[in-house]
């Protein structure tokens, strides 16, 4: 038995392995569009102009608020730009900021978490008394706190959107370190003489980690979102910059005249989402050794 | 253990959390935000001079060491004193509780309404055909993806600029309370559905339920009279997220339907740059968190005595 589970807590004997493998080419089609959007938003992300060409910026006050049609395909805004062309640049900060504040969440998070879980008993109450005040705060408010300290900007709301899903990050990796540490592996390497911080970088993170990276694939997708809501406060970009809740905000006063301000925004944020996290859904159920 | 003892120490660590809360808040007002007396001035920009700053320091208590400022602080919060705005000139437990009673209806509104339809759907959809419950679950990731301004937005489109048949802003009346609450309660609603339907699931296989069933229950009794009771129970453990989702979606929902309250001024606040406002805000925000989490471990204590670890 402990051979079986010295690579991978998780991995079921051979035949499950194999049927898992076998079954994972059986694609449901929700999951391959799912895979093939996010495709499509890293595209965007990285070269927005392999997609579309045009210029975000480029205004015209004779091209307000036409409906979509064949030349603009989602219509344009209050100041005669194109609307796909703006969401199609407006990926970048959006998945730079959910990339950026998980990284660092998760970061800060897994070093709380390694401390509370692997230190000696007082810094472990210590850190989880902190955790608990934090995890006391709503995210959003904790993130309003953060900018207003700090000001407004990119960076400012990734570190904002960051600090308030550290204490998450800090339990998952608190418990699952408590999980592995008493794991017959790592018994077994700590009896075959290997010193503690070598155990800890080769069995114990490693093993801790991996169910925690999948739920942070499903935390992107919340960090995007918690974005886009600073962004529809006004705390993001300032105004002719395109960003997915900036354009929502501004949408949002005709929506009596032009749905479609909003409509593509919504779909765009919404469907971005919905991939990410079913993606992440099903990392999660592969790792539990579930049937795909 | 002993159920007394269970409530104290609860207890003490529910006043433990509010003491580190208060005490973040303290450090943040002192050591980041700048000369805190500058602030109530009307920050570096108005300029005051040395005199006038220096009066400010004394009346304010500045000038002690920051040490008797700490003890000051706690003593005040002790009496449900969170200090004085710095733009509205008044104290800020004061204007809170004007504006608490209209972001208490919208959120318990959400609340009913989230709980209504994740018990509705949950039990009209458990163990069903396959088709019926990938509808479901489909419809539950949009929902708990999208994020309640998003929704809300939607429902503006479709209700009060598409039908006219809602009103799309207003904080008076009912009908002016319905899209709002239903903004924030679908995301909750569909989370909610999620662990329902499993809990629901897991109940039906229960021996007592094909008992129930033995003895000529229909499926809608059997569903509602015995399995729902044990499903509901999880539910009260989800109380803490219920409550962090309702008040971080009631500040862009009450922007989103130009409402008044909590969610409202905590946006005013962090645009003014008023610390005392938005800090006090928060600390309610913990302060609640921290009640509710209590009442909930109570909860389930009395629902489930076996629970009571740690």
């Amino acid at each position: 038995m402990t051979e079986l589970t010295l690579g991978n807590p998780s991995l079921k004997p051979g035949s499950e392995t194999l049927f898992v493998a076998h079954r994972a080419w059986q694609l449901r089609p929700g999951l391959t569009l799912a895979a093939l959007f996010v495709l499509l938003l890293l595209v965007a992300a990285l070269q927005p102009g392999w997609l579309i060409s045009g210029d975000p910026l480029d205004a015209n006050a004779r091209q307000a608020f036409r409906a979509p049609d064949s030349v603009h395909w989602l219509g344009t805004d209050e100041n005669g730009r194109d609307i796909l062309v703006r969401l199609v640049h407006a990926v970048r900060p959006s998945l730079l900021l959910g990339l950026a504040a998980t990284a660092i969440g998760l970061l800060i998070g897994t070093v709380f978490g390694l401390l509370a879980g692997l230190g000696p008993r007082w810094l472990d109450g210590a850190v989880m008394r902190l955790v608990d005040v934090l995890l006391a705060f709503p995210d959003l408010l904790l993130a309003l706190v953060v900018i207003t300290f700090f000001g407004q900007g990119l960076f400012n709301t990734i570190i904002a959107v960051g600090i308030a899903s550290v204490p998450r990050y800090a339990r998952l990796v608190r418990a699952q370190t408590l999980v592995v540490r008493n794991a017959g592996y790592v018994e077994a390497a700590t009896t075959l003489g290997l010193r503690r911080r070598a155990v800890i970088a080769r069995h114990v993170l490693p093993n801790a980690i991996k169910p925690v990276l999948i739920l942070a694939t499903i935390g992107i997708g919340g960090n995007i979102i918690a974005g886009a809501a600073l962004s529809f406060l006004g705390f993001g970009a300032p105004p002719p910059v395109p960003e997915w809740g900036g354009m929502l905000a501004i949408g949002r006063n005709y929506l009596g005249n032009a749905w479609w301000l909003v409509a593509w925004p919504a779909l765009a944020i919404t469907l971005t989402v919905v991939s990410i996290t079913a993606i992440g859904r099903e990392l999660l159920r592969r790792n539990e050794g579930k049937r795909p | 253990m002993n159920r007394a003892w269970l409530v104290l120490r609860r207890l003490l660590s529910g006043i433990g959390v509010l003491w580190g809360a208060a005490t973040l808040t303290f450090l943040a007002i002192n050591l980041s935000a700048g000369d805190p007396a500058l602030a109530i001035l009307g920050g570096p920009e108005s300029s005051p001079s040395a005199e006038l700053i220096a009066q400010v320091r004394a009346e304010y208590g500045l000038d002690q060491p920051l040490l008797v400022q700490y003890g000051q602080y706690l003593g005040r919060l002790a009496q449900a004193d969170l200090g004085e705005s710095y733009r509205l000139r008044v104290p800020v437990s004061q204007v809170i509780g004007g504006q608490l009673g209209a972001t208490l209806q919208l959120s318990l509104a959400a609340a009913a309404l989230a709980l209504l339809l994740s018990v509705l759907v949950a039990v009209l959809t458990a163990n069903r055909a396959p088709w019926v419950r990938a509808l479901a679950s489909g419809s539950e990731l949009v929902l708990s993806s999208a994020p309640s301004f998003v929704i809300g937005l939607v429902l503006l489109l479709v209700f009060s600029f598409g039908w006219h048949v809602l009103p799309p802003s207003g904080s008076s009346g009912w009908r002016a309370l319905i899209l709002p609450s239903l903004a924030l309660a679908l995301p909750l609603a569909a989370v909610l559905t999620q662990v329902l339907r499993q809990e629901l699931e897991s109940t039906l296989e229960q021996p007592f339920i094909a008992m129930a069933r033995a003895r000529g229950l229909s499926e809608t009794g059997v569903r509602l009279k015995h399995a729902l009771r044990h499903a509901l129970v999880p539910l009260v453990t989800l109380s803490g997220f219920v409550f962090a989702s309702l008040l971080g979606g009631a500040v862009v929902v009450e922007l989103l339907f130009a409402r008044q309250g909590i969610g409202r001024l905590m946006l005013e606040a962090a645009i003014n740059k008023d610390m005392p406002m938005l800090l006090g805000i928060t600390l309610l925000a913990a302060a609640i968190y921290v009640v509710v989490n209590f009442l909930v471990d109570l909860i389930n204590h009395w629902v489930d005595p076996r629970s009571n670890a740690v």
